[in-house]
């Protein structure tokens, strides 16, 4: 820790507190880690973008099917390259965190799973995300006709107004009435 | 262009007045009040991808939603607002601008309530890194799951649960007895019928030169030197404690320490419950939004180790294709002719009979090995060191072998009765939980059989006493017993079948290994033995006050024995266990646990005769009647009142009433689902309006 735990004084440290779900042993903790990834020339700057080819390297995310769709989620760059700066990182693990409300979590977890970015989940979107979770390096696990079977009774389920999506109001429907969501949608350092 | 568009499409609407009707007094007031929830999804999707159109409300209640949504947006913790850092900044120093605003003593209370908020954090913070085993549990969530995560915080709960059962035990039932030298006391012994042959105890320790063995053969079936000590009920010989301040009538507060600990776990198990009840009530579990759950929290993002993640990968699908399956199967079975369902009909009741026969068979067995062991006991025939040991152990053997073999007999059978995957994976856990549960019961109505028969005559003290001078404690040594070997098979199975089994994997590799595989951490089977323990240490309690005690200290040597052999020997299960529902499923495993071990000691507190030779009751006749002598010397108006209590006039109403409560609850909740199918219809209609319009 040493020197680089002096740029987070207790100041800050409060402000995050506030602002985020973390504790302040897991926003240090967090800093500490954000810190390994910063090269050195780079240290002194505040608001220095870490690229997301490294931040997919932590080993929290290295096994996530959802990696590159977290860093574009929680990325507040202009140029929309999924680079992630110290506040970014701590609003991801905020998200992520056991004491972060069930509405954020599903809020991040809508915005993740809509791949094609238009805010609402259609049938392109259902595919890629089952895809994620069952499949091995972009190979599709389940024959076309399975496919479409889940993807009809997914909707069935979920989509409400019956116009074949799923939009935020419905996703935080159906997950306010899943018991697992909460637990499964966590990550620690 | 567009009133024409208009005109044409209000022709083919539905004439549905409801959606015609400019909103009403009611509606608007369920929007004011939804605005809280409207507001939320508003402030939400303007944060960072406010892309959406909001429902526009109508007219005048614009503004005032407008000034309800900045006063409620304050109101929230910036935290909770799904935006990105900068965004929350800068709602932080707008409010805080807003509330320089207010006078002093508003931002005074500001402040303060800002304080207590945070002292509050940090004191849950704290009081949850307090919370035993927390790094351990978060190790093995991140490398299992939260499935297996679940059996462990199950185990910590019954640590803690124990260790409250003892210090409630020890409270009330051992310390007044400890501290009776410390204090000038007089105890009030109890009133023996001299020379009756009721009142003849012999002690059990051993007298001359002992033998080593023999003293280790006393420490594991409870005997010799322990059973005339703090461990069993025979040693508190004590009615009415005398202290310089006052009585302590301790056969009472035995009695109530009992009561005590049975609704104290009921109540705890009850509210740990209540959560996942809720949602297992609203419809069958396995079948409501099953797809849904499992796409969209399917996923376990704390896994950080690949192959698990491949596992977790390939048993999703494994899920879902079995899913899928299920839902061609209802389909087919909507399907069968009248012939094919005779046939299954039939074979499913050929099947029932035969596992009936086979509980059956091993019921009676462990009552012939009860009444063999208890005889052996009592001849006292000793042939030497191991055989001794086994007949004393004879039950808890039996018990054990038919708990071993009946599981692997049920997944058989099950494969025969064709039914669908999740119930046959329910049902076959239904009958290992009755089959495990009920053999305790075979044991004790052995033993009591034994107990109450004195042959052709009736008993002379209401017990056999030739056999059993002091039947509790010996009830009570069963127990220990059960508790002991139980701990002794968990640790051996894990070091001498686990650890070699994974040697065997992965050092030699040949057709053996290949078929029986890496151990898998079998969650249902687990939790069945440790509910199996508990129950034996419920029910124990009442016979041998220190038994919590030992249940604690070997389910915290568990903790740690299972944590080693799920890091070491097993990978994780193929089969995925839910984390809620197996939360909902331990908890229920666990009440019927509990309701099983309620009903041998009410029987033993009511029916039967309480030993003449020792413990708190020599004094009456059944043990529950130091409850109703401490009654009558109530003053008159607390007497009448509890008679009246427990009078049949009381119990009638008190049935009726609850009767009718039920009834309204479940009007209601059909009530309630009746609307919300309309509301449903309702959304419909409303979407398709708004993409006709569009």
């Amino acid at each position: 820790m040493g020197a680089t735990a002096s740029q987070l004084d207790t100041g800050k440290l409060s402000e995050y507190e506030e602002l985020t779900f973390l504790t302040k042993q897991e926003i240090l903790l967090a800093y500490d880690r954000f810190d390994k990834l910063v090269p050195k020339e780079e240290k002194n700057r505040i608001d220095y973008r870490v690229p997301m080819e490294d931040i997919l390297e932590l080993p929290e995310l290295k096994f996530n099917p959802f990696k590159e769709r977290i860093c574009k989620v929680f990325s507040t760059s202009d140029k929309k390259d999924g680079s992630l700066d110290f506040d970014d990182f701590l609003d991801f693990l905020s998200a992520f965190s056991d004491s972060a409300t069930l509405e954020i979590k599903s809020h991040y977890a809508f915005h993740i799973f809509d791949f094609d970015d238009d805010g609402t989940l259609d049938r392109q979107d259902l595919k890629k995300l089952i895809n994620c979770l069952t499949g091995k390096a972009d190979k599709t696990s389940l024959t076309p006709d399975e496919m479409r079977m889940l993807i009809d009774n997914i909707l069935e389920e979920s989509d409400i107004d019956q116009d074949g999506t799923v939009n935020l109001s419905e996703f935080q429907h159906v997950i306010s009435r899943s018991p697992d969501f909460v637990s499964s949608f966590q990550i620690v350092l | 262009m567009d009133s024409v568009f208009n005109i044409d499409i209000r022709e083919h609407i539905p004439n549905n007045p409801l959606l015609y009707q400019p909103p009403s007094y009611d509606s608007l007031l369920y929007r004011r009040k939804s605005s809280t929830v409207g507001s939320k999804r508003r402030s939400s999707s303007r944060g960072r991808f406010g892309s959406f159109s909001s429902v526009k409300s109508g007219g005048s209640t614009i503004k005032r939603q407008d000034d309800i949504e900045k006063s409620l947006l304050e109101q929230r913790a910036v935290r909770e607002l799904a935006k990105s850092m900068k965004e929350k900044r800068a709602v932080r120093d707008q409010r805080s601008l807003k509330a320089q605003d207010l006078s002093d003593w508003g931002q005074w209370r500001r402040n303060a309530r800002r304080c207590l908020k945070r002292l509050k954090d940090n004191a849950e913070d704290r009081l949850s890194s307090l919370k035993l085993w927390r790094s351990d549990i978060r190790q093995i969530e991140a490398r299992f799951g939260t499935g297996i995560l679940s059996y462990f915080s199950f185990l910590r709960f019954l640590v803690v649960l124990n260790l409250v059962i003892f210090l409630l035990m020890f409270c009330f039932i051992m310390l007044p007895i400890i501290i009776i030298p410390y204090t000038s006391a007089n105890i009030t012994q109890n009133n023996q019928d001299h020379g009756s042959v009721c009142s003849v105890y012999p002690s059990s320790t051993r007298l001359g030169l002992v033998i080593f063995h023999e003293h280790i053969t006393d420490l594991l079936s409870g005997g010799g030197f322990l059973e005339q000590t703090y461990l069993f009920y025979g040693f508190y010989k004590v009615d009415k404690i005398q202290y310089p301040n006052g009585t302590y009538n301790l056969a009472l507060a035995y009695l109530l320490a009992t009561i005590a600990y049975l609704l104290v776990s009921l109540i705890w198990i009850v509210k740990r419950s209540a959560t996942g009840f809720k949602q297992n009530l609203v419809k069958d579990e396995d079948s409501f939004q099953c797809f849904c759950n499992k796409i969209f929290s399917g996923w376990d993002f704390c896994i950080t180790n690949e192959k698990v993640a491949d596992l977790k990968r390939s048993s999703l699908l494994y899920e879902l294709r079995t899913d899928l399956e299920e839902e061609r199967m209802k389909q087919e079975k909507a399907k069968r002719t009248r012939k094919d369902k005779v046939q299954i009909y039939s074979l499913r009741l050929i099947l029932n009979v035969f596992v009936m026969a086979v509980l059956a068979a091993c019921f009676y067995s462990i009552y012939l090995a009860t009444t063999f062991s208890q005889e052996q006991q009592r001849k006292q025939v000793k042939v030497n060191f191991i055989m001794d040991l086994i007949h004393e152990y004879l039950p808890s053997i039996v018990i054990t072998l038919a708990n071993f073999i009946t599981p692997l007999l049920f997944s058989v059978i099950i494969n025969f009765e064709d039914y669908s995957p999740a119930f046959e994976i329910r049902f076959t856990l239904i009958r290992c939980v009755f089959m495990r549960l009920t053999s305790i019961g075979v044991l004790l109505f052995s033993l009591w059989s034994q107990i109450t028969n004195c042959g052709d005559e009736p008993c002379l003290c209401g017990y056999n006493t030739a056999l059993y001078s002091c039947w509790e404690t010996r009830v009570g040594q069963e127990m220990y017993k059960l508790t002991v070997f139980d701990f002794i098979i968990i640790v051996a199975v894990t070091i001498l079948v686990e650890f070699p089994r994974k040697l065997i994997v992965t050092y030699w590799k040949s057709g053996l290994s290949d078929w029986w595989g890496e151990q898998e951490f079998a969650i249902p089977q687990n939790v069945l033995e440790i509910v199996y323990g508990q129950t034996i240490c419920w029910i124990g309690a009442f016979y041998c006050p220190v038994l919590p005690a030992i249940c604690t200290i070997k389910y915290f040597l568990i903790f740690y024995v299972k944590k080693l052999s799920l890091i070491q020997n097993c990978r994780p299960s193929t089969r995925p266990f839910r984390a809620s529902s197996s939360n909902f499923f331990f908890l229920g495993v666990l009440l019927i646990g509990l309701s099983l071990a309620c009903v041998p000691v009410t029987v033993s507190v009511a029916q039967i005769n309480s030993s003449r030779a020792c413990g708190p009751f020599v004094n009456y006749n059944t043990s529950w009647e130091a409850l109703t002598a401490s009654v009558m010397e109530l003053p008159h108006g607390a007497q009448t009142f509890l008679y009246a209590l427990s009078s049949e006039a009381f119990a009638v109403s008190f049935f009726v009433v609850s009767c009718l409560a039920m009834f309204y609850v479940i009007a209601l909740a059909g009530a309630h689902k009746r609307v919300i199918s309309q509301l449903k219809e309702q959304l419909v209609m409303v979407g398709s309006l708004q993409h006709l319009q569009v």
